[in-house]
């Protein structure tokens, strides 16, 4: 997030949703911006062809068509430059190409966008009113944006409304992708991408490599490294021999289950660092067990890049260890069996950590946005987002104030683009995937809550009361889902939360799992799979 | 600015505040129920009350504004003893069937009743109004025999959540709490966050998980593991076992508020099948070759049997074969997962294992997916 919650949440005037099931994906935000619409009249859009529930709190909810987000935006920023309610003062001090991306914008009429999305015209101005004529106006996305061949368009389509309007490097404004799991920011602050070192420093770049040849007394190339959807993948045509995954469950949370079960049967060596025998498991030559989050020390890092301390409550349950010294333990022996890979007389050419603290303070010499966040200050009180480069720092809660990190902004133009896989004769309806308010994830964790199952205790599956009618569904049935890929059979939940034509489910169940049908079309630049658009078909099972 | 005297201390307070505030400003404790700091205020309780020079009757001070000139004495022997003859009045209705409830400490309800020195088995109801455990919801333990009907409750759900799952029903002394038109909690479409229970000050709600855990050994803050929120709550630690989750206005982000799944979805860490020790296929122990595991995973038998190991077997078994394939086929044959569930620092250490001791950019983790 460019902004903090706290900010958005007490000063938007107008929020706008899309893409983001905040309440039941990120309920303690959610419940934030209905107290914001209730206690003090902040107007809402959401833009979402599910009728999710914080639509309840909607000002307006666009139910368009699902992959029909561009033609979407760009038909509200047409209708902004239409009625001149474009900051026109931010976009001529602080962003550039302008008129390139004004021409692109041009093209999306309201007329042609309403047939596009399926938004009538009327909606569209109300819409673009609300948004406009409220400020600051807080944008707020999450995976239902990113989870598209046109991911990365789709962000940036949001960074053109957010500069157009002039919302950014305001309280209440901003650019603000809802992070998903608990630590997934801090894992990409972290290098944990194959293009970057700690705190994006990029791998491409020469002089980030002597930094970290300098600093570790070796490191890898400066060729981008391979993304967890190819690396998968990548198991069949020779690319990935060994994979060393740390808590993570691929056969629940990657794209085309079948699949990837294919691929780890064919890995020469799976280790798995996990905490519960998990479905990937199954595929694992080596199981080590870490520890959860009550038993560790260590720091989170929120959506709104707040690194926060994690305290160790309880013992390791077992004979497990702390996840940092299992990776500690396999790095000194790799070491030991490659003598000559690294210079010894490097600083932090070691692995020898006396604690997560002393960790930090690696993190600290190398990663810049993380310079000044020590242990010691987070515990003595000292709230810190990132960046925060020195230990005089107080930290950012917003980020682009005075600039962009490239210095001007700069409008991209950008154009709809169809999803990979659209209904057709054979698999008629659409599918979009996602989590429920009771379950995480792949269901590690919340399949043995026992009180989360018994509210949520199977996998449901969303389908119209329409669709219901025409499949015969009578009460409660269960369907069978099928894609190209594989089919599941779940319950229906009888809903209008979908519309006709479409049907949503998750992928908490092994038995019914959502990435049984998902397809691996990925965006070209975040390698993204494109879950929120499946073609299937339905029928009574 | 106003100014005002409190027990005879004049102070300069905003003229937006109540009198209740202005003295917990000033640092003198008025004894409340219904109010809270995050919930709007609701005066129904009346233990709040104090004179106000030139007012005929005792004001609650939760809902009473601050004036200029303004003179309260908070504590005066009227004032006590009317408090007193509140609590009598909300124990001559209260019923304890004497379990052990789910609270980390007295509630605040009895912290009064003890101050002002109410015996509770002589002062309370001798029978139950209601069915104790009325609800089914797997958290929410609801015993309104316990309720004083401070609408706190009513108040959290509505403020905090937005759900509008409580509000009260009947009149006189059949006042008591509803979900939804009198259904069950989830009926009512509880998303059971417990913002009702933590805002409750008689334990009428309770954490159902914790019933019967007692007090802890020891609370310790930490940061939720399940969404990109970042809730900080207490971990309530007896035993070495958790045994609640208690919610506090210090967490920097959510305050006293949490969901269902960060209050509530903590009992897996002690689930039985939690791994314990490390596990190794056979054929890795026997120095055999891989079987085909397409085969294996029906039947599990023989070479891809898991089984246990100690620690020292299983590091030197993984680091061996990570080298083997990093001679055999190049460092960037090999991957790195990290995870988005772990720590900055873990994070940093796959970052450091994958680039400088393996020699490979193929590191990567959920962000995508």
């Amino acid at each position: 997030m460019s902004n903090s919650m706290d900010d958005v949440a007490k000063e938007a005037k107008a929020f706008f949703i899309i893409g983001s099931n905040t309440t039941e994906q990120h309920p303690v935000f959610g419940a934030m911006l209905r107290q914001a619409v209730r206690q003090r009249g902040a107007k809402l859009v959401v833009a979402d062809p599910r009728k999710i529930d914080i639509t309840e709190f909607a000002t307006l909810h666009l139910r368009h068509r699902p992959g029909t987000d561009i033609a979407l935006l760009n038909g509200l920023m047409y209708i902004i430059l239409e009625k001149k309610w474009e900051n026109q003062s931010f976009i001529d001090e602080r962003t550039e190409n302008f008129d390139e991306f004004k021409a692109t914008v041009m093209n999306y009429p309201p007329q042609l966008v309403s047939k596009t999305t399926n938004i009538p015209v009327e909606q569209l101005y109300e819409a673009a009113e609300i948004i406009a004529k409220n400020s600051p106006m807080a944008v707020l996305w999450a995976m239902g944006i990113t989870q598209h061949i046109v991911g990365v368009r789709n962000v940036m389509d949001l960074a053109n409304l957010q500069m157009l309007l002039g919302n950014i490097g305001k309280a209440g404004g901003g650019v603000n992708p809802l992070r998903g799991q608990n630590n997934v920011q801090g894992a990409c602050d972290m290098g944990g991408l194959p293009n970057v070192y700690t705190a994006y420093q990029p791998v491409t770049s020469d002089e980030v490599h002597d930094k970290f040849e300098k600093a570790w007394g070796a490191t890898s190339n400066t060729k981008v490294g391979l993304t967890v959807t190819e690396m998968v993948p990548g198991i069949l045509d020779g690319r990935t021999h060994a994979l060393y995954i740390l808590g993570e469950d691929p056969v629940m949370s990657d794209p085309d289950t079948k699949h990837i079960r294919h691929c780890f049967e064919e890995i020469d060596f799976l280790v798995l660092q996990e905490i519960f025998p998990s479905e990937t498991a199954a595929y694992a030559d080596m199981l080590l067990p870490g520890v959860t989050f009550a038993e560790k020390d260590g720091t989170f890092t929120n959506t709104e890049r707040r690194v926060q301390m994690v305290r160790k409550a309880i013992p390791t349950q077992g004979d497990a260890r702390d996840d940092w010294w299992i990776t500690c333990q396999i790095a000194k022996r790799i070491l030991a069996g490659s003598s000559e890979r690294v210079r010894s007389d490097a600083p932090y050419s070691g692995w020898e950590y006396a604690s997560p603290s002393d960790i930090m303070s690696e993190i600290n010499a190398l990663t810049p946005s993380y310079g000044g966040i020590t242990h010691a200050r987070i515990e003595a009180g000292e709230r810190l987002q990132w960046p925060c480069p020195s230990a005089d720092h107080p930290g950012t809660p917003i980020l682009h104030t005075k600039q962009f990190t490239r210095g001007k902004g700069k409008f991209m133009p950008i154009e709809h683009v169809p999803p990979a896989e659209r209904p057709d004769n054979d698999y008629p309806m659409l599918l979009s995937t996602g989590r429920v308010l009771y379950h995480w994830h792949g269901g590690q964790m919340t399949r043995r809550a026992k009180g989360l199952m018994e509210i949520y205790g199977e996998a449901l599956i969303e389908v119209n009361p329409d669709d219901a009618e025409k499949l015969g569904l009578n009460g409660k049935n269960i369907v069978r889902v099928t894609s190209r890929r594989g089919f599941i059979e779940a319950q229906a939940w009888v809903t209008d939360r979908v519309p006709p034509g479409m049907v949503y489910a998750n992928f908490h169940f092994p038995n019914a799992s959502a990435n049984e049908l998902t397809h691996a079309s990925l965006d070209p630049v975040a390698k993204i799979p494109e879950y929120k658009i499946v073609a299937v078909k339905v029928e009574l099972a | 600015m106003v100014n005002l005297k409190i027990n005879g201390n004049l102070i300069h307070v905003p003229e937006d505040m109540t009198v209740l505030e202005a003295a917990t400003l000033a640092g003198v404790t008025i004894p409340t129920l219904c109010d809270h700091p995050d919930l709007h205020p609701y005066g129904g309780c009346r233990l709040c009350v104090v004179d106000v020079k030139g007012y005929r009757t005792p004001m609650a001070s939760c809902t009473l504004a601050v004036s200029e000139d303004m003179e309260v004495n908070t504590h005066s022997p009227e004032i006590e003893k009317s408090r007193k003859i509140i609590l009598e009045l909300f124990m001559s209705n209260y019923h304890d069937d004497g379990y052990e409830n789910g609270q980390k400490q007295k509630t605040q309800f009895m912290h009064w009743v003890d101050h002002y020195g109410l015996d509770v088995k002589a002062s309370m109801s001798t029978k139950p109004q209601y069915p104790v455990n009325s609800d089914a919801n797997p958290f929410v333990f609801v015993d309104l025999n316990k309720c004083i009907q401070c609408t706190r409750c009513v108040r959290a759900c509505t403020d905090i959540q937005g759900r509008f799952v409580w509000s009260m029903a009947e009149r006189g002394i059949d006042t008591h709490p509803v979900a939804g038109a009198n259904t069950d909690m989830l009926d009512a479409r509880c998303e059971s966050c417990g913002a009702c229970v933590a805002y409750c000050p008689t334990g009428a709600l309770d954490n159902k998980m914790s019933m019967g855990a007692g007090v802890p050994d020891k609370v310790v803050m930490t940061t939720c593991t399940y969404c990109g929120v970042g809730c900080q709550f207490e971990l309530n630690i007896k035993a070495n076992k958790i045994i609640r989750v208690t919610s506090t206005e210090k967490a920097p982000v959510n305050g006293n508020h949490l969901c269902v799944k960060g209050r509530y979805g903590y009992d897996f860490v002690h689930h039985p099948e939690r791994i314990s020790k490390p596990r190794v296929r056979r054929y890795l122990l026997e120095g055999k070759k891989k079987p085909v595991v397409s085969e294996q995973l029906t039947m599990n038998m023989g070479q891809w049997d898991w089984v246990e190991t100690d620690w020292e077997t299983a590091l030197d078994i993984t680091s061996q074969k990570i080298l083997d394939i990093k001679s055999q086929f190049g460092a960037n044959r090999i991957g790195v997962l990290t995870s988005a569930k772990c720590t900055n620092e873990e994070n940093y250490l796959m970052n450091k294992l994958a680039r400088q001791a393996i020699g490979t950019n193929n590191i990567d983790h959920c962000a995508r997916l």
